[in-house]
């Protein structure tokens, strides 16, 4: 079983671009900064937060709180095999109650990691709004989630699957489709 | 990596990476007391039920708070109120519990070996939460996560355990999980309660208190059991006391960075006094609240949960 990448639909610059887009595309729904709380899904989810919050500085010269989020002990699936988590850290250093919580994550498949955030998140607090913003939608929800900030959709089939590398843990910043073949 | 097995009966059977493993998970679990809701809902649906032939509070407490900490369903059942006492066996008494649907029990006995004998006849998993004199494993690793957390990597450190090591399970679990993480481990204490023997288990034996924490990184002092006082292993408290108690007078003659850690209950000016047992070297809080930590560690590890590559340790 060996991971065989097929196409780059994303170099870094264009993941920088769709990143600046969504934040501006959340800074013209909240109307501005106030209340922005941005929360990054361990491990990827961070540094695409960070970028969030980059080109929000830029434009509005504010920073915006930031803050990650694992969800190893909030998942569904204890009971079976699954792809090995890290635990990472869960740093929320701000009070989300009343806030405007901008849920970061690098790409959103069945919904099952956004639902185990949103448990994350409302025991640290009562936010006002949850909002979702992904790099990569990639379709094939099992739940009824769906994001608000979207950088790139991308149909797939379910036997493919989408990497996205980041500067931080990769040393390059791309999204490439691939497929695991025997 | 993931725990090999289904049981967690002694600190003997598990590899240096396995140790390693529960502490990483133990830190990550740690975090999450500090978070305004202290509980995280992994363990959902899972039932555990713990079976305590032996009375214990902070064990049982600290096993409760973990498992309710995790989400899940518990069933507590103290032998004085069992149909123990109307003659059943340990194995029946057992498979009808595990029969209700049980995953996981965690069993406290008198008996060495009762813990591994319940999970050979059992599917469900067995925590081992002490069993007679042989090995109280979640003591051993809530233990070595105080030491870690304030000495780092314990290759080469230096660990002193004091008091009645032949007849301990805190001291055997301790001694295991230690050495195999490369630290240097001697015992100390009379010889009636720390025979020449127990340098088999690779430790250092030291009848000389003075000379056994000279240059020890910390001392992990063993409760005096009082109720063993009718075979007379010592002649008096208070002789005790002056041989082999901790005062600050012999932390005088300790490393300056030496810190006390003793299990409890403590037995005051015993084989502490209660200088030390009140004073600023001694951690002995931290290792309760670890307790917690590593029980829902090794409950969630045990019940299929992944710590992946512990490549980044959780803060």
């Amino acid at each position: 079983m060996t991971f065989v990448e097929k196409t780059t639909i994303m170099n870094g610059t264009e993941v920088r671009r769709a990143m600046t887009r969504v934040a501006h595309e959340i800074l013209e729904a909240n109307k501005g900064t106030e209340d922005l709380v941005l929360l990054g899904v361990q491990r990827r989810g961070v540094p695409l937060a960070d970028m969030i919050a980059g080109a929000i500085e830029r434009v509005e010269g504010v920073s915006v709180p930031r803050g990650a989020i694992d969800i190893t002990f909030y998942r569904d699936d204890l009971s079976t095999i699954g792809p090995a988590p890290r635990i990472n850290e869960t740093n929320v250093p701000m009070d989300v109650t009343d806030k405007i919580v901008i849920l970061v994550d690098d790409v959103l498949y069945t919904g099952r990691t956004v639902r185990a955030a949103i448990g994350v998140i409302m025991d640290w607090g009562r936010p006002r709004a949850i909002r979702l913003a992904v790099l990569v939608d990639r379709g094939h929800r099992e739940l009824p989630i769906r994001p608000d900030f979207v950088g790139k959709n991308v149909p797939t089939s379910h036997r493919e699957i989408i990497k996205v590398r980041v500067a931080d843990f990769d040393g390059t910043e791309e999204v490439v489709v691939g497929e695991v073949q025997d | 990596m993931t725990l090999q097995c289904k049981d967690l009966i002694g600190l003997e059977d598990l590899s240096r990476e396995e140790i390693l493993s529960i502490l990483d998970t133990a830190e990550a679990f740690r975090s999450v007391f500090d978070r305004p809701v202290r509980s995280v809902p992994i363990m959902r649906g899972k039932t555990v039920v713990n079976l305590f032939f032996e009375p214990s509070t902070r064990t049982r407490i600290s096993f409760e708070l973990a498992e309710k900490r995790l989400s899940a369903d518990i069933v507590n059942f103290a032998a004085a109120s069992s149909s123990l006492k109307k003659g059943e066996t340990l194995r029946d008494t057992a498979q009808n519990i595990e029969a209700m649907k049980v995953d996981m029990i965690v069993m406290r006995h008198s008996s060495p070996g009762a813990a591994a004998y319940l999970s050979r006849v059992l599917d469900a998993s067995v925590i081992n939460a002490g069993d007679g004199a042989h090995e109280h494993p979640t003591q051993g690793l809530l233990d070595i996560m105080t030491m870690r957390q304030r000495l780092g990597n314990l290759a080469g450190k230096k660990v002193t355990i004091l008091g009645d090591i032949s007849h301990s399970r805190v001291a055997r679990s301790n001694i295991y999980g230690l050495t195999k993480l490369g630290a240097e481990v001697t015992l100390c204490g009379p010889p009636t309660m720390v025979p020449g023997a127990m340098a088999r288990l690779g430790a250092r034996v030291e009848h000389d208190l003075r000379r056994a924490v000279a240059d020890a990184d910390v001392l992990n002092i063993l409760r005096i059991q009082l109720e063993r006082q009718s075979q007379m292993v010592f002649p008096s408290n208070r002789e005790y006391h002056l041989l082999f108690g901790i005062t600050d007078d012999v932390l005088r003659h300790t490393k300056p960075d030496c810190f006390v850690m003793h299990p409890g209950p403590m037995n005051r000016d015993v084989e502490i006094s209660s200088e030390v047992a009140d004073g600023p070297r001694q951690v002995i809080l931290e290792q309760v609240t670890n307790g917690v930590a590593v029980r829902m560690a090794v409950i969630y590890l045990l019940s299929g949960g992944d710590p992946g590559q512990l490549g980044a340790p959780a803060a």
